[in-house]
């Protein structure tokens, strides 16, 4: 029966998934934070003193600063518990071959070597906190190309780091973002130069892999006038009892009239809480889309946003959470119109299911000034039984009269008649619900390159076994 | 797998007695219907609003908001009220809805693909280029364009589109019998009459489709000729005939049905 493979197939995902190797960690900070343990990351980074300035000036932003009350529950979040910084090999490596076997066998289970094989053309890996394996095809770094680990970009590239570095996301913008200022490690750094076109998306694969491990990654991604970038960076990390906790940080230059897509899909255990801030200031007729989706983490806190600074230029979020039970996600984005004639669009798509909550938080700013700029907001919620919860919190400050604004909401329930019409044509229940849910995120699943939707699909379809009855 | 040949005498469907109402309603609706149709035999049924025909339909088909209060029903032979929807379908029943639901972001093509191979083992599931043709053909057939396939099911559809898109499911599913409520209502001449002709073909030609059609219309009937035709009133078959007894109706109305009724329904 077609029924029984599905199954079978599901319960090998979870295998996948939820495999745990054996630690075999060069170094593993003490837990907690302190002022010893930044300048221990520094250190071991061999940081120029600047950044070790940085660190120590963020730590103290985010000690000054008190734990959020406004999105999801932090108060059983314990700081004191958690490993700031864990490196899993004594160098960076540059061929496959480099890579330590037990690495390896975790790459082959989570099938980065079959992405390589369908050539994508740059695969930077992130294991625990620091990079162990990343490439560029040949013809981009001809092309001036630059896909680095964050670390090699601040070692090679010294000037353009420091030009942008925190200019986007500044350690004062919120606790998190201060907390990864001080200890971030690991991420990517991409520059594009001036007219360059990237046709196959970047990729970057994450995993977390000690039990309360913090993962603080930083990525900063720079696109010249007229270069054109998709990165893509997906996560998966195993199921572990006690609280783990990932803060990163993303910030992504748009220069003048350059197109830069960010596609994410985190599917962090259930134990996980996810403080993501991801910003990119946008130039004059540039244009930025964020691909979003929120599968795991016990809570997560992630609102892409877009600061249209320049005439013209446009954003994109395209949101998608998923909240099964004792799971928040706390989504949405931030949309801010600072010149003239700027558009942007948000959709966002939440499921929610059993004590799941969906929450949809968003911005959307209009600055006086900021003439003709048109604004488009979707959010649709769906509730797969009674128990399921979401609510919408839209914020709107409009300055300019000459703006145009659209907001709309929905809530569905996956409806009975839906069903029915579905299963009338013989189709069974868990498959018609899962056409359902898969029917509700067509709109994003079709933005996404195709084995991204295929691997969503697949996860939203894990997650939902056994919402059936 | 029932194998029907042994009993190539026995009707594909007998509804013995049944009554059924509403779930959570208290009010019967249907108050013993008794009816059976072999394979290739086509039956009107007909009545006036509100007497039970819609309901019926959704007992047959396995609804869950529709529950049999009593009486019982044999398909091939088998019991079926005891069966989920999705069963009922892949044994051979199809319902075309009077009103077909609309099913946001999923395709006609995946939809009636899944539903094809639903019915197939999932090693034997129909090739992609050789379903593809199969659905462009019967489209053409139905005169619908080719990129009708990739629209969402009935999302946007006009009346008569969502009609016409259930006929295109059923000539696909080829069912061993087809309740279709309603489905004259809302098309216009032509599509009326390529409906009825892909009917006729099921049944007549093609794989001796059975069919229970429920309409308020004699037109229809003048495209596809009934075995019989019934009328229910009131949650009972009140009157069974030929196809002059739809002719009849057509010119005077139920009132001589009820007429001839009321001194027994009391
Ligand atoms: N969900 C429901 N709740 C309560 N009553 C219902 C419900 N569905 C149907 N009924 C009642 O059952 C009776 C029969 O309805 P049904 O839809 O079967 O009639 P029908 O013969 O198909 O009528 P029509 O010709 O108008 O389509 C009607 O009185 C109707 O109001
Ligand atoms: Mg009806």
């Amino acid at each position: 029966m077609p029924q029984d493979t599905t199954l079978a197939a599901l319960n090998l995902d979870e295998y996948k998934f939820g495999f745990r190797d054996e630690d075999t960690y060069v170094y593993k900070s003490e837990r907690g934070l302190s002022r010893r343990i930044v300048e221990q990351i520094s250190s071991m980074k061999e940081e120029p003193e600047w950044m070790l300035k940085r660190r120590l000036k963020a730590l103290d932003i985010y000690d000054a600063k008190p734990v959020p009350k406004w999105g999801g529950d932090l108060s059983t979040l314990d700081m004191d518990r958690i490993y700031f910084y864990v490196r899993p090999a004594d160098r960076e490596s540059r061929s496959w071959d480099d890579v330590p076997e037990d690495i390896k066998r975790t790459f082959d289970r989570l099938g980065i070597p079959e992405a390589e094989r369908r050539s994508l053309s740059g695969v930077g890996a992130q294991y625990e906190s620091e990079m162990v394996y990343h490439r560029i095809k040949d013809e981009l770094s001809q092309k001036g190309v630059i896909f680095d680990s964050i670390e090699d970009g601040l070692r090679n590239h010294p000037d353009l780091f420091k030009r942008y570095f925190g200019t986007i996301v500044p350690a004062s913008d919120n606790k998190y973002a201060a907390l990864n200022a001080a200890v971030w490690s690991g991420g990517s750094f991409i520059y594009v130069p001036p007219g360059v076109e990237v046709e196959v998306p970047l990729q970057a694969y994450f995993r977390v892999n000690t039990e309360n491990l913090g993962q603080f990654e930083r990525t900063l991604i720079i696109a010249d006038e007229g270069a054109k970038l998709h990165y893509i960076e997906g996560c998966t990390a195993p199921t572990y009892s006690t609280d783990s906790f990932h803060s990163g940080v993303i910030e992504i230059v748009v220069s003048r009239g350059a197109n830069v897509r960010y596609t994410t899909i985190q599917n962090w255990s259930k134990n996980m809480y996810n403080l993501v801030t991801q910003r990119a200031r946008v130039e004059s007729e540039g244009r930025m889309a964020w691909t979003d989706g929120n599968l795991g983490s016990k809570l997560t806190m992630k609102y892409p946003s877009c600061f249209l600074v320049g005439p013209g230029a446009s954003g994109e979020i395209l949101s998608i959470a998923y909240a099964g039970p004792g799971q928040h996600q706390d989504a949405g984005g931030k949309m801010v119109h600072a010149a003239p004639h700027t558009t942007s669009e948000i959709i966002s798509k939440s499921i929610s299911k059993g004590s799941g909550r969906s929450t949809y938080r968003g911005l959307l700013k209009v600055h006086a000034g900021a003439v003709g700029s048109v604004s488009n907001v979707q959010c649709d919620a769906l509730l797969l039984d009674e128990a399921a919860r979401t609510d919408t919190y839209p914020y709107i400050e409009i300055e300019e009269q000459n703006a145009s604004i659209g907001h709309e909401a929905t809530v569905t329930k996956i409806g009975d008649e839906q069903l029915f019409y579905l299963m009338s044509r013989g189709i069974p229940q868990a498959e018609a619900r899962t056409m359902i849910v898969r029917g509700f995120i067509e709109p994003i699943a079709r933005e996404l390159p195709l084995e991204y939707a295929v691997e969503l699909n697949r996860l939203i379809e894990f997650e939902m076994e056994g919402s059936v009855g | 797998m029932i194998d029907d040949r042994q009993h190539i005498d026995a009707p594909l469907l007998s509804i013995r007695g049944l009554r059924g109402r509403v779930t959570d309603a208290p009010e019967e609706i249907l108050r013993g219907v008794d009816l059976e149709i072999r394979r290739g035999e086509i039956h009107a049924l007909m009545g006036p609003n509100g007497s039970g025909k819609s309901t019926l339909a959704k007992l047959l088909s396995g609804h869950p908001g529709y529950e049999a209060t009593g009486g019982e029903v044999l398909f091939r032979g088998e019991p079926l009220l005891a069966l989920d929807p999705d069963e009922r379908a892949r044994r051979g029943i199809f319902l075309a809805f009077q009103y077909p639901m609309e099913i946001p972001g999923v395709s006609i093509a995946n939809f009636v693909r899944t539903a094809m191979n639903a019915r197939r083992a999932a090693e034997d599931e129909i090739p992609v280029l050789d379903f593809y043709d199969d659905l462009q053909a019967q489209m053409a057939t139905l005169q619908m364009e080719p990129t009708f396939a990739e629209r969402f099911v009935n999302e946007g559809f006009s009346g008569g589109e969502k009609k016409r898109s259930e006929i295109l499911q059923m000539a696909l599913l080829k069912p061993e019998l087809a309740v279709m409520d309603e489905t004259d209502s809302g098309l216009d001449v032509d599509a009326l009459r390529l409906v009825a002709e892909g009917v006729v073909a099921l049944a007549r030609e093609r794989t001796s489709m059975a069919v229970l059609l429920i309409t308020h219309y004699q037109r229809i009937l003048n495209y596809i000729t009934p075995d019989r035709v019934h009328v229910l009133v009131r949650g009972r078959i009140a009157r069974s005939g030929g196809a002059e007894l739809a002719m009849e109706i057509e010119s005077r109305g139920y009132d001589f049905i009820r007429e001839e009724l009321a001194p027994a329904a009391v």
